[in-house]
């Protein structure tokens, strides 16, 4: 009835587990309890999990990175302190098989559950508003994406409590985790988590291509899109292109531990080599599909703060398609001491150098952006800054790691970690961060706390040099990573001051902790009533904060790359019509929240082995996809009445904020009070 | 500029009819259809590695046969021209007429699935099952993702069967019909590939 | 915090700011990647350093102009020139394009140079004969063959100083990378697979070796001494070798093999069964048995090789 599953499959007697375990369990318990005492339920199902709105959707992207990164960073501080005490004789105070779990648990959560949703979640909000759309392509496809990932983030969190996870890091490690090897679950729940999770993923991907392409604004042309909006499409495209490889892969992985074929084996025909050219055929162009958003960001952070157009566009956008093709041409570069003839190494040596090229000319670019500008230093552009300074020196340990020779002293040592950290997160995280305080008010109607958001910058900047700098010098020691123990002990003062640098950074969580806290009791001072908190230049800021379901009234008409910028300088910004339109927009659906539980289901009977629950699961996802694709009719209907009723509404109180600050403003000469204050 | 600034104030909007929703379906599954020929070619690329490693167990040459094989792609080649032929009838309206060549579709399909359920059933029978060799495992992958794609075809086809019979010729329905014909000569031209590449050049 | 825990915190701030100090001042030495103990590693050191230089060219302008126009274009400067619209400039466009491309070349030049240069499967110069070792992993151990002195040791490598070491490897188990950071170049070992690695000390020391893949958890005790020694030192240490009472046979490999995840202690064997790297590497190369066995072989470079060197074996080297 239960498969594989007993009672012994639950780590009772590992008082960390079940610490863990139990705290994460209370607090679910008593997240329930407080929506089932406030009488939620109704309003959640109806207005959030069953939504096709894709702000909505990203919203919940957005708070589900949130949620796993606090897991993600928990892992952290586990191999951190780990690592900083396991010296010489000491085993430290985790087992070799926890540590092991806990490293491959970190990167999957970091990379598939934190970066993946973060950023999707920012696309969702952002991309239609930035191209003038009401939705996106497919809503409903949309809110099945989300679920997917959901789901997947579902069983690895399951994997702690009712089993164990894979030992073989977030990449997989050939022929590690066959089952000759890892008779256990953990692998299954990795591989599974991953498919489910990279399902969504590709659903996404093509959403937002088809979107991008097909549903902007009239006068948007390709090269009137948004940095944001091109940075997102390349990397769908990437998506689309890459994502299918690691579908096939999984899959592969999965018929070789359930059906007991040769793909990856040691023996009778199989190829190890072969898993990692399929897995980083995906995996380094995943990279760039979580750092060139982030660059799209960037971008828009350093013209909107330097209140100037952006230096060079034509050169990003040309600078983002070339590292978009590129990226898929370097991934031998992951495996250079596998034994590869030298003109191979060559090739790809220096096909990842010149990938520096476009990375390089975008840097400039940014600076040059900033020059004669007037800049205001608020919290997304002091993570613009701390990203332009920090990341050049992941560049340059990555060009150093794409040269063959240099790479057979440092490749899976500590120093690799410490560079792909270096690009990740100054590269990927800082760019999420500073667009969700950007886009912030855009979301919910109010800013975010700057002081707060200004300590986190500091907690997260220092506390990342902090951890990652030692890991350099001790990579150039030759300490391999992964290690859950060592007895070389002058690796310890490093480990130690890297475990320093992860608390550094847990402060500068705390302090973004706190930063949402003090901002959602603050919202009455921090509100933005005319939908451009910071004097925006693109079409996002065109509409009310948080925008109406249908975002714009009336779809605006593009002339220029500064689309809303534009608007301003001409007038034509904030125009309040007498007459409106109805406005056909998709009704609500529960499909996606069902095909998302069913395949949390289905991934948990494939692990333990509940055929009778996969079969059904099974079915059931097939049956939903029938009914919700044989409905025509998922459209309602926003009366021209409705929608003037919501835009008056949003014209008084404009008018009504306008007013305010033209009293407060007349007891003030400058301008930019707040960038005064922090210089 | 100008013109933009001259928008009328009434508001215009630019909501998009059934044509362009029909439209951006219709582009969203051709972009599904290359992810999903990203994934095949993932296995025709295993299979182009490993295909050769027979681990001292059966070959190409003494599993495949050429007759037989010939029937099963015909099957799945004419069930290709009946649906060109059902889409013709949905164009010109005729209801029976486009039914009864689903049908006939339908049927092929399910013939060509059926021989190849035969084909998979005899090698295991003979020992030569997918967990024998890394050649067959590739074989058995990439064939049988294949067979997989067929039969969601057939599913669909009895779907879309269902509701040409209760909703009649719906702009959504013809519009699903339009995407599941393009699917159906997708997987003959993979097919193709398949034939060509795993049965053609194994047998050469 | 009362006052007793925050002394007692400020004691552990001391110790670790002692400890920290003491490491980078006496940790110089440590760098071993970059200060390493015979020619291949002492060629990637230099050639870490030559890219780092170079590199700087695109980096520091980076750091200068992050802090200059930050201070200088902050919104509270009225004196300093705004130019809102300006977006263009050929000059600026050149050297952002120009100056990464002009270093790229650079340093692919120095890739194409250094690559062909450190190719692991090149053999080394030297006046002295190359000693032969065949490396052998599990899942945790390592075991060094010398087949021209018919002897083995499990987890311990010694080996005269000045001497090119021509190393094959094969795996028993998962994929291992063998490493010793003073000597240079690392190298993956596979099941079923030859790899080829060549170094060479010029230092007479005890250096570590590590396995740098992970491969379960032995992994973190999958470390080893390599021990350089005097020419005399390397016959003495054959000698005691030569007496141990263990030998190393198929069927005690297997048992080694078989300790899944748990490292085996430092063991001589006195004699080594022949063929036993081969053995080994057969033992996961089923697939060879093929109908076209020939068209299965690996005709050219240095890619990991199947099974070419196994018939010929006596005569190749």
């Amino acid at each position: 009835m239960l498969g594989k599953l007993s009672w012994s499959d639950i780590p009772l007697h590992d008082p960390i587990i079940m610490g863990a375990l139990g705290s994460s369990t209370i607090g679910a318990i008593a997240l329930l309890g407080l929506v089932t005492y406030k009488k939620w339920w109704g309003y959640l199902w109806n207005e959030w999990f069953t939504t096709v709105d894709h702000k909505k959707i990203g919203i919940m992207y957005i708070i589900l990175a949130g949620v796993m990164m606090l897991r993600g960073f928990a892992d952290a501080v586990m191999m951190r302190a780990q690592q900083a005490i396991a010296a010489g004789g000491n085993e430290g105070y985790l087992t070799s098989h926890h540590f092991d779990q806990v490293f491959g648990a970190h990167g999957t959560i970091m990379i598939i559950f934190v970066a993946m949703p973060f950023i999707i979640g920012l696309m969702n909000i952002i991309v239609p508003l930035q191209i003038g759309a009401r939705d996106v392509a497919f809503p409903v496809m949309n809110s099945v994406s989300f679920y997917l990932t959901v789901a997947g983030a579902g069983l690895m969190m399951i994997s702690l409590g009712v089993g164990e996870f894979a030992n073989t890091g977030w990449t997989g490690l050939a022929p590690l985790f066959e089952k000759e090897f890892n008779p256990g679950v953990g692998v299954d729940y990795w591989a599974w988590a991953f498919q489910l999770s990279g399902m969504g993923t590709l659903l996404g991907g093509i959403n937002f291509v088809v979107t991008i392409l097909k549903m902007r604004a009239p006068g948007m042309s390709l090269m009137k899109m948004p940095l944001f909006t091109w940075t997102s499409l390349t990397s769908s495209v990437l998506i689309i292109f890459s994502f299918p490889v690691i579908t096939g892969a999984l899959t592969l992985l999965t018929l070789d531990r359930y059906l007991g074929m040769h793909f990856f084996t040691n023996d009778m025909g199989g190829n190890m080599m072969m898993w990692n050219n399929l897995f980083w055929m995906w995996g380094h162009p995943e990279v760039y599909i979580v750092i060139l958003p982030a660059f799209g960001i960037f971008s828009e952070v350093v013209a909107t703060f330097s209140s100037k157009r952006l230096f060079a566009y034509k050169s990003l956008v040309w600078a983002t398609a070339v590292i978009m093709i590129l990226s898929f041409t370097v991934w031998l570069h992951h495996f250079f001491t596998m034994g590869n003839t030298v003109n191979v190494n060559v090739f790809f040596g220096i096909t990842t150098m010149l990938i520096a090229i476009p990375t390089g000319v975008k840097v400039y670019d940014w600076l040059f952006t900033m020059y004669r500008g007037r800049i205001r230093f608020t919290s997304p552009m002091y993570w613009t800054l701390g990203f332009l300074t920090a990341f050049v020196i992941g560049g340059m340990t990555g060009v150093l790691m794409a040269i063959p020779g240099a790479d057979y002293v440092v490749h899976n040592s500590v120093f690799l970690v410490a560079h792909y950290h270096n690009m990740l997160i100054p590269g990927a995280l800082f760019g999420y961060f500073a667009g969700f305080s950007y886009w912030f008010p855009k979301m919910f109607g109010f800013k975010l706390d700057e002081k707060w958001g200004k300590r986190a910058f500091w907690g997260w900047m220092i506390g990342f040099l902090v951890a990652f700098m030692p890991l350099y010098a001790v990579g150039f020691m030759g300490m391999p990573r992964r290690a859950a123990h060592y007895d070389d002990l002058s690796w310890q003062p490093y480990m130690i001051t890297a475990a320093i640098g992860t608390a550094i950074v847990g402060l500068g969580i705390a302090c973004q902790v706190i930063q949402i806290v003090v901002s959602i009791r603050k919202r009455e001072s921090l509100v933005d009533a005319t939908g451009d908190a910071w004097d925006g230049r693109t079409l996002e800021w065109a509409t009310a904060s948080p925008p109406a379901e249908y975002n714009f009234a009336v779809v605006p008409v593009v002339g220029d790359l500064d689309a809303f910028w534009e608007m301003k300088e001409n007038g034509t910004a904030y125009k309040h019509y007498p007459v409106y339109a109805d406005i056909q927009m998709p009704k609500n659906q529960p499909y996606g929240v069902i095909i998302g539980g069913l395949a949390l289901a289905f991934g948990f009977a494939m692990i333990w082995y509940i055929w009778w629950l996969a079969i059904a699961s099974l079915i059931g996802i097939i049956a939903t996809i029938i009914i919700s694709g044989s409905n025509d009719n998922d459209g309602y209907l926003i009366p021209a009445s409705e929608v003037k009723r919501v835009e008056d509404l949003r014209f008084d109180r404009m008018k009504q904020a306008a007013k305010e600050e033209e009293n407060e403003k007349s007891s003030k000469e400058e301008v930019y009070e707040y960038s005064d204050k922090n210089n | 500029m100008s013109t933009v600034t001259k928008t009328t104030n009434i508001a215009h909007d630019h909501d998009h009819g059934h044509h362009d929703q029909s439209e951006i379906k219709s582009f969203g599954f051709w972009v599904y259809l290359m992810t999903d020929l990203i994934l095949f070619s993932t296995f025709f690329a295993t299979f182009a590695v490993i295909g050769k490693n027979y681990a001292g167990g059966p070959g190409a040459k003494e599993l495949f046969e050429l007759p037989f094989l010939f029937i099963e792609t015909m099957l799945l080649l004419v069930s290709s021209v009946t649906f060109g032929f059902a889409m013709i009838a949905m164009k010109q309206g005729k209801k029976q007429q486009m039914l009864s060549l689903l049908v006939v579709t339908g049927l092929l399909g399910a013939g060509f699935l059926g021989m190849e359920l035969y084909e998979f059933v005899h090698m295991i029978g003979e020992g030569a099952g997918p967990d024998r060799s890394g050649f067959l495992s590739a074989f058995f992958t990439l064939v049988g993702f294949h067979g997989l794609h067929v039969t969601f075809g057939i599913v669909w086809l009895t779907v879309m069967f269902i509701q040409i019979v209760k909703m009649g010729f719906t702009t959504g329905v013809q519009s699903r019909l339009e995407r599941l014909s393009l699917f159906w000569h997708f997987l003959d031209i993979v097919w193709v590939g398949v034939f060509t590449f795993v049965y053609l050049f194994g047998l050469i | 915090m009362n006052s007793s825990t925050r002394k007692k915190g400020i004691g552990i701030l001391k110790g670790m700011l002692f400890l920290l100090t003491a490491a980078i001042l006496g940790g110089c030495k440590k760098m071993v990647v970059l200060e390493p103990s015979g020619p291949v590693g002492e060629q990637q050191a230099f050639l870490i350093k030559v890219a780092f230089l170079l590199m700087l060219i695109v980096v520091l302008p980076v750091f200068v102009m992050v802090i200059w126009f930050s201070i200088r274009y902050r919104a509270s400067n009225k004196k300093a020139t705004y130019k809102p619209k300006w977006t263009h400039s050929n000059a600026i466009e050149a050297v952002v394009w120009g100056v990464p491309v002009a270093i790229i070349i650079a340093l692919g030049y120095l890739t194409w140079d250094s690559t062909h240069k450190l190719n692991p499967y090149k053999p080394l110069e030297s006046e002295n004969k190359p000693l032969k070792i065949d490396v052998i992993s599990t899942d945790s151990d390592w075991l060094f063959v010398y087949p021209e002195y018919n002897v083995a040791v499990a987890n311990q490598l010694v080996f005269p100083v000045n001497t090119p070491l021509n190393f094959r490897l094969t795996s028993g188990s998962v994929m291992t990378s063998f490493f010793i950071p003073a000597l240079g170049s690392q190298m993956y070992v596979m099941a079923g697979m030859q790899t080829r690695l060549h170094l060479m000390a010029s230092e007479v020391g005890v250096f570590r070796g590590h396995n740098m893949e992970y491969s379960g958890n032995g992994y973190a005790g999958m470390h080893f001494k390599a021990i350089s020694t005097t020419d005399a030192g390397f016959e003495n240490w054959l000698k005691g070798v030569k007496e141990a009472t263990d030998t190393l046979t198929v069927a005690r490999f297997k048992k080694i093999n078989a300790m899944f995840h748990q490292n085996h202690p430092v063991t001589s064997f006195s004699s080594v069964e022949p063929n036993l790297f081969n053995t080994i590497m057969m033992e996961y190369m089923q697939w060879m048995h093929t109908p076209e066995h020939g068209e299965m072989e690996m005709k050219h470079g240095t890619g990991p090789e199947g099974h070419k060197h196994i018939h010929g074996h006596g005569t190749m080297h």
